[in-house]
């Protein structure tokens, strides 16, 4: 049978789309205007095609080195929350428990830290890792460690990283243990009676079972991470020196700081870009997975 | 292969101190023979997976003993037991192959690889599954997965018993049919216990040779399908077995004679005289009523509708408010809508609160 075509169904998703359109794609669009071309005073604006781009993008130019270095502490930030924070995060929910009192007053206490707006979860931490009177920087001084999180940069990292996993562990905990609980006890019961062991039981079942969930922890964390902001910018300022300088930080600065609206475009929207890209990458290799070993 | 034994065993969810009539399994005492083929019928919640899952160590009983072979294995755990059991929806080891996953029960308990090879050879043939051995189990269907859930279940050669609980819910009538036929060419050529769960009469009497029927918690009767068809012991297994079920009504007995609406119905056995507290009423199975044309000697009742089966047809009548079945013999035809009843006097069964009372000769 035929289908009749019918178009005016475009009206029905017409108000999405404007709102789309006003919220998302005009800003952007803004953005786009501001990177090919360069301004002067008093709003005079002239076409200045890819230059931005270009300088941006080559490591000798000043902007260039600043953006090469800002990417790869992205990236080395961005992957080292994912290693330590599923891992971990599957390794925490397995522990839940899966029935009885305990388990609502449990997933509220692992939900907190996800409650908690950034900036504030930022002060917190300016605080507690003081070395001078924070409860943490001055337990770890206190033992005898070199810890300064505003002018040692292991430190500063490793605070930063503390405070992520600190925040975001749980969001990867509730999605795994969610993804635990719709495994059938059929599966468990027919692993004891094949005499599984329990490392057997969460390779072999387990861990396939938690690959759509685990899909979804890794993009929501990969995305967040990868345009972490407010920690770095509270706690430690992008330092010491640019140690803890991400994308986002050095973004600001450029275009709120040094008021250089066409290299910040430029850097927005290859930020964008590489993000975008990224995701897409994560997302297909781990669906196509299956696909491949099968063929 | 072994004998299991139950001794007065009995489960409760809510704990031993619970009333008895909330237990999912009443106390129960009752022997599996060695290399028996046997169903385990009942409606849902009867507690026939409760009483599986007892078996195999998933749950630990309330109270009471199961022995295997004499030997107490109540605390040992599932995997201590020895027990093979295949569930309702099929459980696949999603990163293995079909041939992994039929290896698996073997691999985790140390059994050399030339004899799991082989075993698991045996059985893929068994199952039709040796062209699928080297593909990933995730990507087959159904039914499929539950044939590698079946082969996996069979698959140990030293098992006590293996037990499905319903397991061909998920697969499709016409395949159920020869996975049926297929487990009991199973059982006949590797002579295991099997006890198979199942709330479909037809699938419980085409594979058993021993039903074992449950009713609320309880064991009602235990036989072969014949002594479930032509001597229920409760009036439960009369109506649950059989399309369609026994006739329960509501008569008094005295001795020899049954009555019934005003009419008397001779019984071959003598009943005496039962207690007068019990509800008594008299069973028999539409196919040992016939119907006839009125006559003054006969049980009247009303007709209300013939149902044609085919091969028999079967005529739904009333007597008073009571409903009832009887067979319409071939080239007897219906006029009118009443007719009397003409009765098979061997098979009139008499029960007292729903259970079947054993007169004397």
């Amino acid at each position: 049978m035929r289908k009749t075509l019918n178009n005016r169904a475009w009206l029905l998703v017409a108000p999405v789309m404007i709102v789309v359109l006003f919220s998302a794609l005009l800003p952007m669009m803004t953005v786009v205007n501001y990177s090919v071309q360069d301004a002067m005073a008093e709003n005079h604006f002239f076409w200045n095609g890819d230059a931005w781009f270009r300088e941006l993008l080559d490591p000798a130019t000043e902007i260039g080195s600043r953006f090469a270095g800002a990417l790869e502490r992205n990236l080395i930030f961005s992957f080292t929350v994912l290693l330590i924070q599923v891992p971990l995060g599957i390794a925490l929910s397995l522990a839940v428990p899966r029935r009885g009192w305990a388990v609502g007053p449990c997933l509220v206490l692992i939900a907190l830290p996800m409650l908690i707006p950034w900036n504030v979860v930022g002060t917190m931490w300016q605080i507690f890792a003081r070395a001078d009177i924070g409860l943490f920087g001055a337990a770890l001084t206190g033992l005898g460690l070199h810890y300064n999180d505003t002018q040692d940069p292991v430190s500063a990292w490793f605070t930063i990283l503390l405070i992520d996993v600190w925040h975001w562990t749980p969001l990867v905990i509730l999605l795994s243990y969610a993804g635990l609980r719709a495994i059938p006890d059929a599966f468990y019961q027919a692993a004891r009676i094949d005499a599984a062991s329990r490392w057997s039981v969460f390779i072999n079942i387990e861990l396939p079972k938690l690959q759509r969930v685990l899909v979804l922890a890794i993009l929501l964390r990969f995305m967040q991470s990868f345009m972490i902001y407010t920690e770095p910018f509270v706690v430690t300022g992008g330092g010491p020196g640019n140690a803890t300088t991400f994308l986002s930080i050095d973004l600001v600065k450029i275009a709120l700081g040094q008021v250089d609206l066409g290299s910040a475009a430029a850097m927005s929207l290859v930020y964008y870009l590489i993000t975008i890209t990224l995701c897409w990458i994560f997302f297909t290799a781990m669906t196509q997975l299956d696909l491949l070993k099968e063929a | 292969m072994s004998r299991i034994d139950l001794v007065d065993l009995a489960q409760s969810y809510a704990g031993g101190d619970a009333p008895i009539e909330s237990f999912a399994l009443k106390p129960v005492t009752m022997t599996w023979r060695q290399s028996g083929a046997y169903a385990l019928l009942g409606p849902s919640g009867c507690g026939k997976t409760t009483l599986l899952n007892l078996i195999s160590g998933i749950i630990t009983p309330t109270r009471g003993k199961i022995l295997f072979d004499g030997t107490d294995v109540t605390p040992l755990s599932t995997q201590k037991r020895n027990i093979a059991q295949v569930f309702q929806f099929p459980v696949i080891y999603d990163t293995m192959t079909v041939g992994q996953n039929l290896a698996f029960p073997l691999k985790n308990r140390g059994v050399p690889k030339a004899e799991v090879d082989k075993r698991v050879a045996d059985i893929a043939q068994l199952l039709d599954l040796t062209p699928d051995l080297d593909r990933k189990a995730t990507r087959l269907t159904a039914d499929a997965k539950q044939k590698i859930s079946l082969g996996r279940g069979l698959v140990r050669s030293d098992v006590a018993a293996v037990l499905f609980d319903e397991p061909l819910t998920v697969i499709d009538p016409e395949l159920k049919w020869q996975l049926r036929s297929k487990l009991k060419a199973l059982h006949r050529e590797l002579d295991l216990t099997m006890i198979y769960v199942t709330h479909d009469q037809t699938e419980a009497l085409t594979f058993a040779d021993t039903v074992v029927v449950m009713h609320d918690g309880r064991v009602v009767q235990s036989g072969t399908p014949a002594e479930l068809f032509e001597k229920p012991a409760h009036t439960f297994v009369g109506y649950f077995i059989g399309s369609p079920g026994m006739n329960i009504v509501p008569a008094q007995v005295d001795g020899r004679e049954a009555r019934v609406d005003g009419h008397v119905i001779g019984l071959l056995r003598n009943y005496g005289v039962l207690p007068k507290t019990a509800k008594i009423e008299i069973g028999v199975r539409p196919e040992f009523v016939d119907i006839a044309a009125p006559a003054s000697g006969l049980l009247s009742a009303t007709i209300e509708r013939i149902d044609d089966l085919g091969r028999v047809r079967f005529a739904r009548v009333r007597i008073g408010d009571a409903k009832f079945a009887a067979r319409v013999p071939p080239g007897f035809s219906v006029s009118g809508n009443t007719a009397g009843l003409i009765f098979d006097p061997a098979h009139v069964h008499v029960y007292a609160d729903s259970i079947l009372v054993e007169g004397k000769a």
